[in-house]
């Protein structure tokens, strides 16, 4: 025990002349890996082949049992959160990247054995649950640390973390592939292995940022800063306990934002390459459809840093208001993009569309901060990602059923998408009326200075 | 070093390892991407 005290949340503050722009590379030690779950679906086919190799085998794994394993993984993402968010802010953010750190990377080892013995279930253990903790707490631990060491620009720090949950696919999945190649052989599939070095090479990956990572001294400001005296509408300087921020309507209406927001973006991101070859036939092929959704992924990422770092200036509310109504416009234009055959415009439409979605993301963490404080930030952002969870169902699904129902109905595949984009455009507007709603956090939820203290038990 | 130090803390060297640690793998992971992008304007 004596060892794992350097993880205690004591351990974890700076000492003078630590420069706090080194906390964000420690967040993104952190999320340049959990973020690998987003290319997951590279092991799919490889393993749905480790039994029969080359032809199909009976007893092989179908792809649709795979595709539980990230399902499971995103749900335990976004409840493991939830759940352990006051966990991670009262530990302190070493201590939380250290045991994601542990879970994720032993997800992978656990579900290496589960390939090798042929057991899905170990797998959906492994990868799934145990790597979904990991990846939870791995989510949530960064962002208010980062808050805390910039109070003067919180959207652009977190925005630098979150967009590296964003841009992870981009190493991973390359770099996923090239293992199973090294590690197949004519009678072999070298899923197992390559889960094993990803599983040690992301665990220390992960252990560099818990050993990097710093919680500024109580009372410390960036120098210059000098703390609004009078606070701003829609910012407060006050903090909100973590359970008491669920009885406000502001935590409510802000989860729906998110919500809208993501569930337009995840429902067309799912389906990119699909919709831009069935919409541009003949133009599109597979090839290039697989460079439509990298520079989407590339936008995604960008969009993080981007409009988080533009909320500093702009305000967090307004926006929203830009993702919404710009969204809107974008979303209801994309149908008249792909009738008249403009490929560059509707390319460029849905590369906007994907840095709102990613902006989306990666803007919440400052949105909860200005209205709830940042003592338990980290915790209420914790609890809002189950609106992540919920629509990471809701847009695949809207995207999928409503283009079969009109490929049922006679339309022709390159208009079947036509009315999924209108729809995506009305929950925009759900999106844009819930964040019209939002307004300061009444008195009576905040907590007392004295309450604050004994609730943080360190200086 | 970033003017928030006080000075005998973090060197610059530290912040470019740190920096380096993690922006190398993602400008090589964003330069392949760009490189599999540039396949859908050819």
């Amino acid at each position: 025990m004596g060892v794992l005290s350097i993880l205690d949340r004591s351990h974890s503050v700076a000492k003078p002349g630590f420069s706090r722009w080194m906390v964000p590379p420690a967040a993104l030690c952190i999320h340049l890996c959990i973020g690998q779950a987003y290319a997951f679906s590279v092991f799919n086919l490889p393993m749905s082949k480790l039994i029969g190799i080359t032809k199909p085998d009976p007893d092989d794994w179908k792809l649709t049992d795979l595709g539980w394993i990230f399902s499971i993984a995103i749900f335990v993402l976004g409840f493991s959160a939830a759940v352990l968010g006051r966990w991670v802010e009262e530990g302190g953010p070493r201590r939380t990247m250290f045991t994601s750190a542990l879970f994720f990377g032993g997800g992978f080892l656990i579900s290496a054995f589960g390939v090798s013995v042929h057991q899905l279930w170990i797998v959906y253990l492994g990868y799934g649950v145990l790597g979904g903790i990991g990846l939870g707490l791995g989510y949530i631990s960064p962002v208010s640390t980062l808050i805390k060491w910039f109070p003067d620009r919180p959207g652009m720090s977190t925005g630098m973390a979150i967009m590296g949950f964003g841009g992870a696919a981009m190493i991973a999945a390359p770099l996923s592939v090239w293992l199973i190649s090294v590690f197949s052989t004519p009678t072999h599939v070298g899923v197992a292995e390559t889960f094993v070095v990803l599983g040690l090479v992301y665990a220390c990956f992960m252990m560099v940022g818990a050993a990097i990572v710093r919680l500024p001294p109580p009372g410390w400001k960036p120098e210059g800063y000098v703390p609004p005296t009078q606070p701003k509408k829609l910012v407060t300087t006050k903090d909100v306990y973590v359970y008491q921020a669920l009885k406000t309507p502001q935590f409510w209406l802000i989860w729906i934002v998110l919500c809208m927001n993501v569930t337009a973006g995840i429902g067309v991101l799912s389906q990119a390459s699909a919709m831009s070859q069935e919409m541009f036939p003949g133009r599109v092929t597979a090839a290039t459809a697989g460079g439509f959704v990298g520079l989407l992924s590339i936008f995604n990422m960008a969009g993080r840093f981007f409009w988080a770092s533009t909320s500093d200036y702009i305000g967090r509310k307004n926006t929203y208001f830009i993702f919404f109504v710009l969204g809107f416009v974008l979303y209801a234009l994309v149908p008249y993009f792909g009738g008249a055959g403009n490929l560059a415009l509707f390319v460029l439409g849905f590369c906007v569309i994907l840095s709102m979605y990613g902006g989306g993301f990666a803007t919440v963490p400052a949105y909860l901060k200005d209205m709830f404080g940042t003592r338990y930030v980290g915790a209420i952002h914790g609890m809002l990602i189950t609106a992540w969870s919920v629509a990471g169902v809701l847009g695949p699904v809207l995207v999928n059923y409503i283009r079969q129902y009109q490929l049922d109905s006679g339309v022709p595949k390159a208009q079947a998408y036509n009315v999924t984009m209108y729809i995506m455009a009305g929950l925009l507007v759900v999106g844009f009326i819930a964040n019209a709603l939002i307004k300061a956090v009444d008195d009576r939820h905040h907590m007392e200075p004295e309450t604050v203290d004994d609730v943080v038990g360190v200086a | 070093m970033d003017n928030d130090s006080n000075g005998g803390g973090t060197t610059p060297l530290e912040l470019v390892l740190a920096w380096g640690f993690v922006g190398i793998p993602l400008l090589w992971g964003v330069y392949g991407t760009l490189v599999n992008a540039l396949k859908l304007f050819q």
